[in-house]
Parts: structure tokens; sequence; C-alpha cells
């Protein structure tokens, strides 16, 4: 990684630009986080502010975090196999509360077959388990930037 | 293998003003709060009206700081005493920051992980804040945020500080009661008894108190305090109290100190001395912003200067002094 000294602390490249805020976020019973942290990791180091939901959340928790941080994405990151029934709740929860301006990011292991189901429970992108990390980031930019300022 | 988009129309985003959210945040509508919180941190000037008239409507609630080490068990204790508050129907807030990444602007912010779980916590407002390059263990935006919650009728709100090294005090000027956290194990009793963080405390804490070494740090602790004069003078007597989040030991004990403290702070009078010194903190640091924005707008050759004083050809107070269209300090007399 290249260190850009200039923008050390004190330096004006800091404040004052609205930076995107991801939840990264793991739903129901599913105990591996590796993956979510490294995802985390990669959108911290694009500049990006990352919560990190912690394991074993229902739908409701993901969405009231989501509220209250005010995030311009979700990630979830799922490999338990119950990635459809999740998506269902959490994307006909942020429909309900008006909460559906935040994008939703579906990522894990999610096989093809599943791809209409989750795109129709309000999820804009899936990310394969082979996706480069700067795709993944320009992919969420490019949403963030397409859907305005909220 | 590329990203799977949705090829329907992407999501959009309608930008509300900041003044229609101002009576939606004083009514506790918890996505016009988070927005509104959020456009404090963006610095958006067409939300400081609104800022500046929730400011009018704040002031009621009792703002409580929590510092100390990095893993110290901040969060914990915050998330502990969110279910203690929880209990007596008072509406908790959480500012919780942590430091953003000097290099990409970045952070990962992970106080909430501790703090999400039970039903109490659910009724509780927590909000994760980057630093965004602002030093002294607060974000530029937190007392704005702090604002915000106050107005819409959150009491006691807690500021989680960054983890700490030894000099990071602002959150004495940012809150009414400071919590210094100290875990057992770090350090002999000469960390005790330096200046800085340990002085600031309106009561100390011993967390993990389920460790071995616990007494020992609670024994370093009083040591320090019967020995030295009290920074701040005061009548209140600063207590060390030893608690553990894991068996739940002492933390009513700090629940009732922190509701004592308050009291006192009322009886005194020394709520509004505390009041004014946040009050004047919060001027000069908007001052110091102000100033250095209009400087960051006005500003061409930076990059000339700091070059000349690499190649010492110049000298940092010359080229300071230079950007501010100045030839030399006039002496004073």
């Amino acid at each position: 990684m290249t260190v850009e000294r200039d923008r050390m602390p004190g330096s004006e490249n800091l404040s004052n630009t609205p930076r995107i805020r991801v939840l990264v976020a793991k739903l129901g019973l599913d105990g591996h986080d590796r993956g979510a942290k490294v995802v985390a990791r990669i959108l911290r180091d694009a500049g990006m502010e990352v919560i990190y939901s912690g394991l074993y959340k229902t739908p409701a928790q993901i969405l009231e975090a989501a509220i209250q941080e005010d995030v311009d994405v979700i990630g979830v990151s799922l490999l338990s196999g119950s990635h459809v029934p999740l998506f269902a709740a959490l994307g006909s929860l942020l429909r309900d509360q008006q909460a559906d301006h935040i994008l939703l990011v579906a990522g894990g292991v999610i096989p093809e077959q599943d791809y209409d189901a989750l795109m129709n429970s309000g999820v804009d992108v899936i990310v394969p388990q082979e996706a480069r990390s700067d795709v993944i980031v320009s992919a969420i930019r490019d949403l963030v930037d397409a859907r305005g300022r909220i | 293998m590329t990203l799977v988009t949705r090829s329907a129309t992407p999501k959009r985003g309608i930008y509300r003003p900041s003044a229609d959210l101002v009576p939606k945040v004083l009514a506790g509508s918890r996505p016009d709060i988070a927005r509104m919180i959020s456009r404090a941190e963006a610095g958006y000037d067409e939300a400081s009206d609104a800022l500046a008239a929730l400011y009018r409507h704040a002031g009621r609630a009792h703002v409580i700081g929590v510092t100390g080490v990095p893993g110290g068990g901040k969060s914990s204790l915050i998330s502990a005493l969110i279910r203690a508050y929880s209990g007596d129907s008072h509406k908790v807030a959480v500012v919780a920051v942590d430091p953003s990444s000097p290099y990409s602007g970045g952070a990962i912010l992970g106080d909430r992980i501790r703090m999400g779980d039970s039903a109490e916590a659910q009724q509780a407002f927590v909000r994760s804040m980057a630093t965004r390059g602002y030093l002294g263990g607060l974000a530029r935006a937190t007392l704005q945020a702090v604002d915000v919650l106050d107005a819409a009728g959150y009491s006691p709100i807690f500021i989680e500080t960054v983890g700490v090294g030894q000099d990071e005090v602002e959150v004495v000027t940012a809150a009414h009661t400071v919590v210094v956290l100290s875990p057992p194990g770090l350090g002999d009793d000469i960390q005790a008894i330096k200046a800085g963080v340990t002085e600031i405390a309106d009561i100390h804490v011993v967390s993990k108190g389920d460790k071995p070494d616990a007494a020992a740090t609670a024994s370093a602790l009083r040591g320090m305090m019967s020995l030295t004069p009290l920074g701040r003078p005061s009548e209140w007597e600063t207590p060390i109290l030893t608690l553990s989040v894991a068996t739940g030991d002492g933390i009513l004990d700090l629940k009732q100190c922190l509701d004592s403290h308050h009291a006192h702070l009322v009886t005194s009078g020394e709520l509004a001395l505390r009041q004014r010194s946040i009050s004047r903190t919060r001027v000069l640091a908007t001052l110091n912003h102000l100033l250095r924005r209009e400087f960051d707008e006005n500003t061409t050759n930076l990059a000339a200067h700091l070059q000349a004083v690499a190649d010492r050809s110049s000298d940092p107070m010359t080229a300071a002094l230079a950007l501010l269209g100045l030839n030399r300090m006039e002496a004073k007399p």
C-alpha cells in the first residue's frame, strides 16, 4: 500500500467530505466471519467507514443498526445456506420502514440458482467468492453515486 | 467472475432539507436523528441553521464521558450501563468514537458489537463515529451529535472516546461527568502518578474486576488519589470502583455513583461552571475549524511553501507567516 503521508491527522482531507458508511452484517446462525472481516478491511482501506454488526443478528437488529448508523450500504455475508429467507425478511423490513434507500449487497456462499430470488428481495449486488477487492469497492462507489446524496 | 447487479432501476435517494428534519428530531424519530447526525459530521453548511435550532432545544441531558486505554472495556461497560438505566425507563444514547485511518480516511467502527444485543439496547440509540482526523479522543461532530440526541430527549448520553493513550483529555471539556477506566495488569504504580488521563476522572473505574490483578490496580489508584492534591478543586471526592461486566458486580454501584455525581454538580453549582467550560471549548473549536476552512479555501501556494521548508530554503515559521500574508511577527514590547 502506498502511504500517503500528506493525509496524516490534521490534514484537511479527512474532514468535510461525506464518507460512504457501510454496515457489514452477519445474519442468523452463521458463525463464520473471516470473510466479513476481510471485506470490512478492504472497504476501510478504500476510505469507507465500516460498522461491523457482530455475529448472530436478526433482520430486525440489522435494520435498527442501519437506521441508527445512517449507513449507505448494508453488506451481508451469509455462509449458512439460509440466504433466501433471510434476505427476503431483511428486504421487506427495509421497505416497510422506508429505509430502502439503503443499498443491499450480498456475499458469501450463494448458488447461482438463488440469484433471482435475492434480486427480487431487494438485493442490489451479489458478490461471488471470486470477486476482486477493487471490483467490490468500485461497485459500491458507483451504486452510492447513482443513488445520490440523502 | 464479475459481480451480479440488479438490472432493474437503481435506488435513488431523496435529499430532505435539514430544516424539515428538526421537528422530527424533536419528536424523537430515529431515522431523522440519525440523518441529522450525518449532516453534522459531513459539515454541510445547509445543516448549520438546523443544528443551531437543535442546540437551543438541548441542555437537559446528563452527558457522561467514558475514557480509557484501547481494550480496557469501555464498550462493554456502557453496554451494561444501558441495561441498568433502561430499567429506570431512561432513553439512553451513546456516541462511540473510533479512529479513522490516517492513510485511507476509512475506519472500522466496532464499538457497537458489544452494545447491540439485549432488548434494552434495541431501545437505546447507539451511534458510531470516526474521528476523521480530529485529535484529542473525540470527533469534530461528537458534541453536535450529543446536541441532536439531547434535543430528542435522550438522557443520559454516553460519549465513548477512542482508546486513549496518556494525553487525550478533551472529553473533560465535553462531558459533565468523566469516567476513567483502568483495566488491571497494565504497568506498575508509576503509571498511576503520571499526569494526563488519570487526573481528569470524576469517577475511577477498575474494569475486569474478576481478574486477579484488579485489587493491585485499585490500590495503585487509591495511592495516587491520596497523595496528589485534586487537580480540579471540588467538594467531590473521586471514588474508585472495581467492577466486572462479566459477573455484573459493581455495575449498579457505578450507576448510583453517576447519579450522585450529577446531583452534586447541580447542588454545588458546578454544573453551570462545567457548561461554561464546555461552551468555551466548543466556540474555540468551531472558530478554529472555520479559520482553517477559510485558509484551505483561499490558499493556493501551499505546496510551494512546503517544498521550500523541505529544501531548507525556508523554515516553518517563515512559511506560516507568508501563508498568512505577513513578513514577520510583530515583536511585542
